[in-house]
């Protein structure tokens, strides 16, 4: 895995995380003057999660997979054999 | 009936909004007579539409066959019964998952279809584990599985049909009482016509272009559903005094919708296994399998995030909204899947606008059907008859008329399960997503751990058959069939079920697996990407 990649996934694991919002649990506080502060924090998740996965598109693209499915294939398709 | 005769219905409610709908659905046709056009009538082109889709329609696609009625009418009801931590707890957390499971494993499904030719999951699944049974196995396991979430879309289109057209035909579907005390028809469309135009208009765009019309049809009503959805949260909240003050009245007379209060701390953490269902989602996988390029999958990868939140957050605050308003749907107990349609009615009040929404509704449930017809009409013809067949047995023309013929089989039994409906539409939609993601194991297996045994996948998916049988059993067919009205989710020790199947499936995978003998390197090679 390039570091790029790892990084990326580091912060897609933070994001996780950061979804178990337990002390917004039993707020009812609003944000922007109508939004629950529970569905807020989630919104941002979800902008978070764009932007993490933004960022592994741009370091952790497995470029080499393209010339990976270039190769000739070894099976059948239909019957899933080994071609002789 | 024409639509002059559609328009009078001067004893009950207008019947404009049917005639803005009728117009949509016009459209969807002409829209399936453009791409016919196109068609060149061979079975790639019907089924995989050569292997055409770009960037755009993909994410159209992906984001539209994953938004269904369960998106906009479960949601809208969920949160109403729920609060608003319906969002965190299936839109959010979809947001991580979906995009993570795009990446992980979509990329390398897309890299073995391209290398190997292969066009469907069972033909996958039977090539990676050398197993014509396994393959045989998954298939009625998939297609029972899509059966409810196409279900799905037909009971929120005619829930929500039936809601906005109270009072429009006072004559033809007047109003009687069942031996349960629910009121059949109220003047409303039935849900039964619905369910037949809705599934009259698919097959037709389908059956004109295959792929391509599925894919332009799903980008189409895409747009018109979230810019609907759109209009109607400004409409909403408008008629309920506007943002501030809508949401004061949740505060005022229903603050546990502004909390999560209703649900479950272990409840909400599990539920982020439900996500993965879009691993083994059989139209997600031939998309994997025959998309153009890798490339193509950044773009919904990066976006899908933001269009749940686009589509899911008016969702969630109309539904606290409605809470807060006081109001509640019909029914006794009362049916959150009335809910949309009758915060429309009563709030709106204006029959194009109510029209036009319930066409943005129907979009998000018709573009959900679409491409799952085509995509089991494809594993049918193309996994299971032309497996067991041979090759060279059907011609191009035969092939196309063969997954067509599936395809209005598998209509007709979701059209005649309709008159059966189970009591929530998001609940049902869960069931189904479980199972799904219960198979997900399997799919991760197959990609990342080479030890993976044939006698490992098949005990993983019969792990999961069983223990889902039994607690979908448990959860809802016996209390639907008890008539027990159903307070809450259905949990497991405070879990979602999905944890317990999803744990059985990957269990039976690895012990299994660990006890027989390994598959040969040389074929499992040809499997592992970049190996």
């Amino acid at each position: 895995m390039k570091s790029g990649e790892k990084l990326a996934w580091g912060l897609v694991l933070l994001v996780t995380i950061l979804h178990f919002d337990l002390w917004n649990w039993d707020s009812t506080d609003v944000v922007f003057g109508f939004m629950p502060v529970g569905l807020a924090w989630q919104a941002g998740i979800s902008l978070a999660a764009a932007a993490v996965w933004a960022l592994m598109m741009r370091i952790g693209w497995p470029g080499e997979v393209e010339q990976w499915a270039a190769q000739p294939s070894g099976l059948n398709s239909e019957t899933g054999e080994e071609r002789q | 009936m024409t639509l002059a005769l559609l328009a009078q219905g001067a004893e009950g409610a207008s019947r404009t909004p049917l005639l803005v709908v009728g117009f949509y659905l016009l459209l969807l046709i002409g829209l399936g007579v453009m791409s016919s056009r196109r068609f060149r009538g061979t079975s790639s082109d019907f089924f995989v539409a050569e292997r055409s889709i770009g960037p755009f329609l993909l994410l159209m696609s992906v984001f539209g066959t994953t938004m269904t009625a369960f998106a906009l009418v479960g949601s809208t009801g969920k949160a109403w019964e729920l609060g608003n931590g319906v969002y965190g707890l299936m839109a959010s957390a979809s947001g991580i998952v979906h995009s993570a499971v795009f990446f992980a494993v979509g990329i390398k499904l897309w890299a073995i279809g391209k290398r190997h030719g292969f066009r469907t999951q069972v033909q996958y699944f039977r090539g990676r584990f050398q197993s014509p049974f396994l393959g045989y196995l998954l298939f009625p396991i998939l297609v029972a599985l899509v059966v409810p979430y196409l279900l799905i879309g037909l009971l929120g289109a005619g829930a929500v049909v039936r809601g906005i057209t109270v009072g429009m035909f006072p004559d033809t579907f007047a109003g009687q009482v069942l031996p349960n005390g629910r009121v059949l028809y109220e003047g409303a469309l039935p849900p039964w016509i619905t369910g037949l135009v809705i599934c009259a208009v698919v097959l037709f765009y389908i059956f004109a272009g295959g792929l391509r019309s599925a894919a332009w049809a799903n980008a189409f009503q895409t747009i018109v559903f979230m810019i609907t959805g759109l209009i109607a949260f400004v409409l909403i909240s408008g008629k309920l005094g506007g943002l501030q003050a809508a949401t004061q009245a949740v505060i005022d007379n229903s603050p546990d919708h502004m909390t999560r209060a209703r649900i479950g701390k272990l409840q909400f953490a599990t539920y982020m296994f439900v996500p993965l269902s879009v691993g083994m989602f059989p139209h997600l996988f031939q998309h994997w399998l025959t998309a153009k390029k890798a490339s193509t999958f950044k773009l919904t990868t990066i976006a899908h995030p933001l269009f749940i939140g686009i589509v899911w957050i008016p969702c969630i605050l109309i539904g606290i909204w409605a809470a807060g308003a006081e109001i509640t749907p019909p029914g006794n107990p009362p049916n959150p899947n009335a809910l949309l349609p009758i915060v429309v009615v009563v709030l709106l009040q204006d029959p194009y606008l109510t029209g036009l929404l319930m066409a943005g509704i129907l979009a998000a449930i018709m573009s959900s059907l679409d491409s799952q017809f085509v995509c089991l009409g494809t594993m049918f013809t193309h996994a299971i008859v032309m497996h067991a067949a041979g090759e060279d047995r059907f011609s191009d023309r035969a092939q196309v008329m063969l997954g067509r013929g599936f395809i209005v089989f598998i209509v007709g039994i979701t059209y005649l399960l309709t008159f059966f409906p189970p009591p929530k539409i998001f609940d049902l939609a869960v069931w189904c997503f479980s199972g799904f993601a219960s198979l997900f194991p399997l799919v991760f297996a197959s990609i990342y751990w080479r030890r993976t045994t044939k006698a490992g996948a098949i005990a993983s998916v019969l792990a999961m058959v069983v223990t889902w049988g039994i607690l979908f059993y448990e959860g809802l067919i016996a209390p639907t069939l008890a008539g027990e009205a159903m307070e809450g989710d259905y949990l497991v020790g405070g879990m979602m079920p999905v944890t317990l199947i999803f744990a059985a499936s990957a269990i039976a995978l690895v012990a299994v697996s660990l006890v027989t003998q390994p598959p040969p390197d040389d074929h499992v090679d040809q499997f592992m990407v970049n190996a």
